[in-house]
């Protein structure tokens, strides 16, 4: 996180904090966000990734630190001053005015004749879908069409930085999912800089270039989906982002020779038959079904062995049935464990 | 591994259980149940003297034997427009609205105050402020407002001794709302009345202006609207609904008031005293009626231009 790239940087945030009182929300940020991209800041609520965003947005002045905007200071810059916009959680319309004239708010504001605004007012209603609704209020809309609205009120200004505030997190499931799509494709339709907040690690994974993962204020790893799931840095990233099983240094030590904590994804751990052959290479453990999860496509087995419990994901329809309190076997790579930092 | 019996008993069916099942099961009979007693109420003793007074406007007085004539007719409303009654609708709607926007001007920024910025025991003490005045005599506090006003009082002492003498007899010069002193004039009217006035404008301002949701004024600010901005484009707009209901307060209650006219200020009369001297010493009450219905016109009128202009829009 100490290299500084030499290309021009959308948001750089140096040493920043921000404190409540006592309470450190942010706690000594270092970050990078380069153009075009699609960053997700991931994290449990309070870990201090909704702070980050409101920094950047304005909403906040940090305690310590500098951020800069493509590459200019906004330290004592008021939000209404920088070329960032917004799309809040609640998505936060305008009540009193239809929906064309919350996506012209901005444009209004700036001084832009009728005309012209609402010209582009209703392309970028196009760009969301929802063209035909724009003599609505907000009230009359549903949970995803309102979301789409303040999209579009905030990409008509076409800020440099999109700032997303937990933006699939009142809607349901089906929703989200389509959501989801359509802003992956959205941004990359427009190229803007997408910087989003979520404590929804599938959220951060499917969309997100890179992603940041916070936890009590601080930035615990950085990387792309892949290395954050597949290499996470810590005990927290490995536990948080997609659940996994943290593996003790001295069944490690067990089993590879080596030192340290490692994380074990369920979905590389296969469970056979405790009398099935040994394969070369693999790491064997011998278990007890403790308890069986049906998922849909996968199912959650807990197996109770010797040193600790492992959760397997394996596929629901694979292999013989079980049932709890068989003995069976735990079976994986030993490149599927992959040592962490620290303890 | 046995799963635990529980052995409650379930609760003991009661007289007021019974009641429950048997309201829950009509949902008409219940709601009918609730209204009833309001019902009564506002149809009967409320509304209904109501209508009796408008009825009696019909009516017209013998001028020389003083007696009612009880055939519906529109002549007292038409002695409304003769130049000294018509003059006391025009002078008593001109205060009313003065009391109003210096109402309105004066609550804003104490309902902002207590919407956006006080919290804890800030509000508590501002819900006691705006509320204590409430809680004295309407008539103490109009004398106490004539002590303060009067010529030798409170305020015309102050403003003496502060060498502000020549200001105060400036102010008291002024055409129309000047007077002898501020207590026999139209602005110690308008105080005592904007005194009186002021929680019943402060309150819904502030109800108001509460449930403006924070996010609102950030996505603002996020759009590039400065604070100026904001206001009038965003907390304004939304918290005209309260602005028009304290206004509905204010405006009605000073239409209607006969007490702080009498005790404060000229001795040209206000809509209030009118009704009040033709239904009692005059015994006219068809034209004191008539007045009655005066402050319930212009009220409707008044709330039909509110809603024309979308005040109510953001409710």
């Amino acid at each position: 996180m100490a290299t500084i790239p030499e290309a021009p940087v959308a948001v750089s945030f140096r040493g920043v904090e921000r404190h409540y009182g006592q309470v450190h929300a942010v706690d000594g940020v270092d970050l990078d966000i380069a153009p075009g991209e699609f960053f997700a800041m991931l994290g449990p609520s309070g870990s201090g990734k909704t702070t980050c965003l409101r920094l950047i947005a304005g909403f906040e002045q940090p305690t310590a630190g500098r951020i800069r905007i493509f590459g200019e200071e906004v330290e004592g810059v008021p939000a209404y001053r920088r070329p960032v916009n917004t799309v809040f959680q609640d998505y936060a319309l305008f009540p009193h005015m239809n929906v064309l004239d919350n996506v012209c708010y901005g444009l209004r504001i700036r001084g832009m004749a009728r005309g012209e605004r609402e010209k582009l007012g209703r392309d970028a209603l196009g760009l969301v879908k929802l063209s035909r609704m724009e003599a609505r209020k907000p009230g009359q809309l549903s949970g995803g069409q309102r979301q789409r609205v303040a999209l579009a009120r905030a990409l008509v200004l076409r800020p440099k930085v999109l700032l997303l505030d937990e933006p699939l997190g009142a809607l349901d499931l089906k929703l989200r999912e389509e959501m989801q799509g359509e802003l992956k494709s959205l941004h990359k339709t427009i190229g803007l800089t997408f910087v989003f907040v979520t404590h929804d690690q599938g959220e951060a994974l499917s969309m997100a270039d890179r992603v940041a993962v916070f936890n009590n204020g601080r930035i615990v790893q950085v990387g792309a989906p892949e290395d954050i799931y597949e290499r996470p840095r810590v005990r927290f990233v490995a536990d948080f982002v997609g659940g996994s099983n943290i593996v003790e240094p001295d069944l490690v030590r067990a089993w590879t020779g080596k030192a340290g904590v490692a994380s074990l994804r369920p979905e590389k751990i296969a469970v056979v038959p405790n009398d099935a052959e040994s394969r070369a290479g693999a790491i064997e453990v011998d278990g007890t079904v403790a308890q069986i999860l049906y998922q849909g496509p996968v199912k959650r087995i807990e197996l109770a062995t010797a040193g600790s419990v492992l959760v397997a994901a394996i596929p629901a329809t694979a292999g013989p049935p079980l049932s709890e309190g068989d003995r069976v076997r735990a079976v994986f790579a030993a490149s599927a464990l992959h040592i962490m930092e620290g303890q | 591994m046995t799963a635990a019996v529980f052995d409650i008993d379930a609760p003991r069916d009661g007289l007021l259980r019974r009641v429950s099942d048997v309201l829950l099961a009509r949902r008409g009979f219940y709601l009918l149940l609730l209204l009833l007693p309001p019902l009564l109420w506002l149809g009967v003793v409320y509304l209904g003297s109501l209508f009796a007074l408008l009825a009696e406007s019909l009516f017209s007085i013998d001028d020389f034997s003083g007696v009612i004539i009880r055939q519906p007719t529109l002549a007292t409303f038409a002695q409304l427009l003769q130049p000294a009654n018509f003059d006391v609708i025009v002078r008593t709607i001109a205060i009313a609205t003065t009391v109003t926007i210096l109402a309105v001007i004066v609550a804003f920024p104490i309902a902002y105050y207590a919407a956006r910025y006080a919290r804890g025991r800030m509000k508590a003490a501002f819900y006691l402020l705006v509320m204590m005045p409430l809680w004295s005599s309407y008539l103490v506090k109009i004398y106490a407002w004539k002590l303060l006003l009067a010529k030798e009082g409170a305020i015309g002492w102050t403003m003496n001794e502060a060498g502000a003498g020549s200001l105060l007899d400036a102010v008291l010069a002024l055409p129309v709302i000047g007077g002898p002193s501020l207590s026999t004039s139209y602005i110690g009217m308008v105080l005592v009345f904007l005194y009186l006035w002021i929680p019943f404008m402060v309150l819904p301002v502030q109800a108001a202006l509460e449930r403006v949701p924070v996010s609102l004024i950030e996505a603002s600010g996020d759009l590039g609207a400065a604070p100026g901005q904001t206001f009038r484009t965003v907390i304004l707009p939304l918290a005209l609904p309260g602005v028009v209901a304290g206004a509905i307060f204010t405006f009605s209650l000073t239409l209607g008031d006969y007490i702080v006219p009498e005790i404060v200020g000229p001795s040209s009369l206000i809509l209030g005293q009118v009704v009040y001297i033709q239904q009692g010493t005059a015994g006219n009450i068809p034209l004191a009626a008539a007045f009655a219905v005066v402050p319930i016109v212009i009220m409707g009128f008044l709330l039909t231009v509110a809603k024309r202009i979308g005040a109510f829009d953001a409710l």
